[in-house]
């Protein structure tokens, strides 16, 4: 055996592995299996750490075993520095996670973009998720060099191109283009309110299978947009799922209503908050009502679980809303 | 100018009946002067064109004009250049993420584009932006295409 190839066999790659092909799926993964076969779905948001220590990335993980059925990894989270998504996704791939790779147009063109996608196909990623992103001047480097070269929606017909087409934005032909489940946010608690549901259909007619919204503590505006969706149809063309969070003061909720980008929060629930003895029990007493009040929604696939800084109580928190039923998502251990 | 852009999104649905009745009669004009100068005049052109939609759009001179696709409304104001917005950043009063003392570009697009007659041409799909037509003459190229086409 040459040296090239002992060394090709010491450091194999090992990426979990896909799932057979299915008809009328797109890709190989396990979240889009799930939305699939009509489950009420639940995703969790883990936040990348500021270290290079990949065993705090299975640790996050690990939090939302047998709880939550795939992982969002975000990039670069409020224009803050972080892991990047593309390895968080890879390292929870390799275990056999189902991560949803979030790509921000805010810091790489299309050139990398595209690069990334190939990258993430290859590492067995199934899922991607396109975002604008926060802009620079709300994180900690403000003196960066905003690119935006795309934006969410020419993203996601960026990734619909390479799966379906199988080239790149030029033309030129890709070897096993990645089939990527392909998803995006919307946020319709912000205005313009009365062309929301138009934006929705704009989304899904570019290529989104999925849709996670931005964090709604506002139930009849979600009611109302849902029904919309309803109405014309676009729960039948992309899964939506809706996200929740706890809050952790009043304080807190009074702070990103102020200073985090399209948050919306009603004073009521601010009130509620203020009123309790155990604030951040409160929070999460909310997060679980509007968990079940989002189970109810007609046309909602499934729950996007953002707890930023409080992870370790989302399985408590799903267990509580019961939204799973008798169903246990995958986890690592189910495999020994 | 800010103001001007404000003020084409309110008044969407006759800047396009301006805009598409003019459209025509532009392209058409330039694709006798590029016949018959050869190019000469496209620095001029390209100046004049800046003026005029600077003046009525708040242009930025992007060279891929589609402002009959964001309500009137120049979508190069947006601080994220956005080309199917709006973001998810958009404040409660409808102002801007990056520049919270103007209103989101977005906004304006989505509210004047109801007011115009074609109100559904917001709904296509607009890809990014071609960088290598920056700075230059979107009715000139516009002419040529057509020129292509003929």
């Amino acid at each position: 055996m040459s040296i090239s190839e002992k060394n090709n066999q010491d450091y194999r790659f090992h990426p979990g592995e896909l799932l057979p092909e299915l008809e009328g799926h797109i890709s190989r993964g396990r979240f889009e299996r799930v939305l699939r076969h009509g489950d009420f779905v639940v995703t969790a948001e883990l936040a990348p750490p500021d270290s290079s220590d990949k065993a705090l990335v299975f640790k996050e993980a690990a939090l939302f075993d047998n709880v939550v059925d795939a992982i969002n990894a975000t990039d670069g989270s409020g224009a803050n520095c972080h892991m990047s998504s593309v390895v968080v996704c890879a390292l929870l791939s390799y275990i056999g996670y189902s991560p949803i790779m979030q790509i921000s147009c805010r810091d790489k063109n299309r050139i990398a973009i595209q690069g990334d996608i190939l990258g993430a196909g290859a590492l067995g990623i199934c899922n991607v998720l396109t975002l604008t992103g926060d802009d620079v001047s709300s994180g900690d480097h403000p003196e960066a060099k905003r690119v935006f070269d795309l934006d969410s929606i020419s993203l996601l017909t960026l990734i619909n191109k390479i799966r379906d087409e199988g080239t790149f934005l030029s033309g030129r032909p890709i070897d096993n283009p990645p089939q990527m489940f392909a998803g995006t946010t919307i946020n319709p608690f912000v205005p313009p309110i009365q062309s929301k549901a138009l934006q929705l259909e704009k989304k899904i007619n570019a290529g989104a299978d999925f849709i996670q919204t931005q964090y709604c503590f506002d139930m009849p505006m979600l009611k109302e947009f849902m029904s919309e969706a309803v109405d014309r149809g676009l729960t039948e063309r992309a899964f939506i799922l809706p996200g929740v969070g706890p809050l952790a003061s009043a304080r807190t909720a009074r702070w990103m209503k102020n200073n985090v980008p399209g948050v919306h929060i009603p004073d009521s629930i601010i009130k509620r908050l203020e009123g309790a003895e155990d604030q951040k029990k409160e929070g999460q007493k909310i997060c679980v009502e509007l968990m079940q009040q989002v189970k109810e929604i007609e046309g909602a696939s499934g729950v996007h679980v953002m707890a930023y800084k409080q992870e370790k109580y989302v399985a408590e928190m799903v267990k509580e809303s019961g939204v799973l039923g008798n169903r246990k998502p995958w986890a690592p251990s189910d495999e020994q | 100018m800010y103001r001007a852009r404000v003020f084409a999104s309110k008044h969407a649905r006759g800047y396009e009946a301006v805009y598409k009745a003019s459209s025509p009669l532009i392209l058409s004009s330039l694709k006798i002067i590029d016949k018959l100068t050869k190019g000469k005049l496209d620095k001029p052109i390209t100046w004049l064109e800046k003026q005029i939609k600077g003046v009525l759009f708040d242009c930025q001179m992007c060279g891929n004009c589609v402002l009959s696709s964001t309500g009137m409304t120049c979508p190069m104001n947006c601080p994220k250049t956005l080309r199917n917005g709006p973001c998810g950043g958009v404040r409660e009063n409808g102002n801007c993420e990056v520049k919270p003392e103007m209103r989101c570009v977005w906004v304006d697009a989505w509210s004047g584009s109801k007011k115009m007659k074609n109100n559904l041409e917001i709904q296509e799909i607009q890809f990014a932006v071609n960088n290598e037509h920056l700075g230059t003459s979107a009715w000139i190229r516009l002419s040529k295409e057509n020129n292509q086409n003929n």
